[in-house]
Formats: structure tokens, sequence, C-alpha cells
């Protein structure tokens, strides 16, 4: 097995072992996204208006909270130097990880997401953008997700700041995601809406490792 | 210069200074090892012995100086020289969610060097049999610290960094370590190690205070490093 795979395998693993940490994201999702219809009252054209963006940010907020699984555990008990004396180049590294974050956080989002977009009264057409955008966004949110987490390892209260940083540089993924499901809502054509989306990935692929693996590199000294 | 042996020089590191956090840690230490070689890193605490096993991990870059294995630097190639070492930090770097073997696995794994057979070997060696299937979380500070030690034994790198490697290790288990030690360095294996007590390197080990080499005439020359 390659290291760039033994790397996927070890937190695969480690996620199994660990359940309660995906467990925990997963359930922040499904709670936040079912307390809207709660809030909102029996308004079912107002959370059919609002629901692409609920989703949107709900899955968000809650990837939010899995960051602080990247890297910290590592930095603290002595893992982190193990892995880049892995030989493995730092960039890898950092894909390797991200990859292993969208398996067990990004691919749960996505199929939980149609379920709970019933609760939200999502306008039927929708559904297959949704689950289409999901496909090309999270990958997105796990490849800057690892680039937040590489640049606060070892700070102080790490989970927010990983917020700070990463949040913003989603916008782009939020507005097209949203407008797809919204095109998709109303007949119009999604397609330009899904062709950004694959373009973020497609930038955020090769370019966010290095970022990641930059950021890892200032970390050790 | 810690010449250890009349064998040629394989790892030598040569007029390194470094600073950590902006603050000077050590300027012109130099060593060299020779297959088969060990060197002791003695001296007070915050003196910098475990700067210099990451500056020779290549963890954290020198301000100064060159690091070489076989003639070349180790900064041509990083990939190549981390491959070689098999690095013990002061810690364990285990998860508590897996077992030990698993533990020991995965490090292994992910540095391309999974080897079963050596697995069980390291494992045997030092007594862990019995807890390799209970998980890291279950296990004493010197149980834990065995683990890494067989994730290092069976590695099969040539060069052991160990960074206070008895922290919480019985007699029993300390003399189980000199002789894995022992085989590693008849294997023409090397070994550089930080400790403040009385571990048996073997025959022909020498030893290094990085706290004698302070920053002091090249303070000036710091100072123009770091800008």
């Amino acid at each position: 097995m390659s290291p760039f795979l033994a790397v996927i395998a070890r937190d695969l693993r480690l996620a199994r072992r660990q359940g309660t940490d995906i467990a925990m994201t997963l359930a922040f999702f499904v709670v936040v996204v079912a307390l809207f219809p709660l809030g909102l009252g029996p308004t079912p054209d107002l959370l059919a208006r609002i629901a692409p963006a609920v989703l949107w940010i709900t899955a968000l907020l809650a990837a939010m909270l899995s960051f602080d699984r990247l890297f910290q555990q590592d930095s603290e008990d002595g893992g982190l130097d193990q892995l880049v004396l892995s030989g493995l180049p730092l960039a890898l590294l950092a894909l390797a990880k991200a990859c292993a974050h969208w398996l067990t956080t990004g691919l749960p989002m996505l199929v939980l997401a149609p379920v709970l977009a019933i609760s939200l009264n999502l306008a039927p057409d929708s559904y297959a953008t949704l689950v289409a955008t999901l496909a090309l966004g999270t990958p997105v949110v796990s490849l800057f997700g690892v680039v937040g987490a590489a640049l606060v390892v070892g700070a102080r209260r790490a989970g927010v700041l990983v917020a700070l940083i990463v949040l913003p540089l989603l916008i782009p993924v939020l507005i097209f995601a949203v407008s797809a499901i919204e095109a998709a809502g109303a007949g119009l054509p999604v397609r330009v809406h899904l062709l950004f989306l694959g373009a973020i990935l497609a930038g955020a692929i090769p370019l966010a490792p290095f970022a990641a693996g930059a950021a890892l590199r200032q970390a050790l000294d | 210069m810690a010449q250890l042996s009349p064998a040629p020089a394989r790892l030598t590191a040569t007029d390194i200074a470094v600073a950590r956090g902006g603050r000077p840690v050590f300027a012109g230490l130099s060593l060299a090892l020779a297959p088969g070689g060990a060197l002791r890193l003695a001296g007070p605490n915050g003196g910098g012995k475990s700067t210099v096993l990451r500056v020779v991990a290549g963890l954290l870059s020198p301000l100064k100086g060159r690091i070489s294995w076989d003639g070349t630097a180790i900064t041509d190639d990083p990939g190549a020289h981390a491959r070689r070492i098999a690095y013990l930090g002061h810690a364990d770097a285990l998860k508590s969610a897996l077992t030990a073997r698993e533990n020991a696995e995965a490090a292994l794994a992910v540095a391309g060097r999974a080897s079963p057979e050596a697995l069980d070997r390291a494992l045997a060696a030092l007594d862990l049999q019995r807890l390799a299937d209970l998980p890291a979380g279950w296990l004493s500070a010197g149980q834990r610290r065995r683990v890494a030690l067989a994730r290092v034994v069976a590695s099969g790198c040539p060069l052991w960094l160990l960074d206070e490697p008895t922290v919480g290790l019985d007699a029993a288990s300390v003399g189980a370590l000199e002789r894995a030690i022992a085989d590693h360095r008849t294997a023409g294996g090397m070994i550089i190690a930080a400790t403040h007590i009385a571990l048996d390197l073997g025959a022909g080990d020498a030893s290094l205070d990085p706290g004698a080499f302070p920053w002091t005439a090249a303070a000036s020359a710091f100072d123009e490093a770091l800008v």
C-alpha cells in the first residue's frame, strides 16, 4: 500500500473507531435543519423558498465542527511528526487528509441532505441538483478545511479560528450551489451554475493541498 | 566534532545553527556518525537535545549549516531522507482508540515499511505480545512508550532518533531496549539518543552536549540570519 493510501486508510480506521466524532457532526446537521420547520411554523411556501440556503449553510456549519479532527489531534500526540516523516510530500499528505475528511463528512452529508430536504418542502425538481451541488461542493469544503486546519495547527481555540478562515472562502461555493438548486426548482437551466462549482473544485484540487502543505511546513518550525 | 569510529561517516552535520521562535538555541554544532555508530546527546533541560534530533530528522530547518547523508545534502531529497529515519519524539504518537498493534501497523504503513514479521519480532523483543491487542488508551505510560519503541525497532530504518526513549520504562524494559539497540548497531544501524539516564548504547558511543555550543560570538550573524 502506498503511503498516500495508507494515510487515508489510517484516518478512516480512526474515524470508524472514534465514531462519535462523525456522528456528532452529522447529528448537528440533522438537528439544525430540523429546527427550521419548527421555528418557522406551518409555512410550506416559505420553507420551500429557503430550503436550498438552509441545507447548504447548515452543511457548511456542520463541516466546521469536523476540521479540528484533521491535524489537531495529530499535532498534540506527536503523530504529525510521523506523518511528515513518511516521506510523502506535504501537499500529498494534505490531499490524503482531505480525501479522508470528505469520505467521513462530505459523503454522509450528501446521503443525508435529500432526506432532510423533505422536511423543508424542497421543490421536487430540485433534488437531483441538490445532490449534484453537494457532490461538487463538499470536496471543496474538505480541501479548504485542510488549508484552514493546517494554518491553525497548535493555535488556541483552533476550531473557531478555522471557521473564521474557511467560511468566507466558501462564499462562492454557497452562491453557485444555492443558485443552481433554486434554478432547478424554477425550471431554469442549471448547467452554468454546476460548471462554476466544477471549476472551483478543479482549481481547489491542485491548489489547496499546496497551500496546506506550506502551512504545515510553517507549523513544524 | 564527534568522530565516532574509523569507518567513513555516513551522516554528517556541519556548523549547524538553529533558532526556534526567534530565539537562538545553538550555533557551530557539528557531528558525524558512521554505520554502526551511536551518539548520546547529553546536557541540561532546554539545552537543545530535542532540537538536534528534529534538525537531523529534517523536521526543523537550521538557519545555517549543512546536514548530509553519504555526502548528499538531506534537503536535496527530503522524502528519501525521511524514509531513512525512525523518530521517537517526546510524545508517543499513539491513538488511544487503536490497539497497540494497529498503532504500529498504521505508522509503518504510512512510512511505507509495513512488515508483519518485523513487527511481531519487535513486539516480542519489547515483551508486548500480551498487550498487543489492547487499545493503547488502556496502557500505562511505560507500556505506551514500549509500543512507540516497537514501531522504531520494526521500521528497519538505518537511523534511529530517540528523544528520551527511557521515560516511564522499568529496568527490564530498559534492558530490552539496550539489546534492541545493540542488534541495530551490529546490523550497521545508527542511533542518536537524547537521554539523561545511563542508557547503555553499546561500545564506542560518543557524547555531545548541544549546550556547549552557545550562540555568543555569532550573535550578530544570528540577527542577520533572522532578518
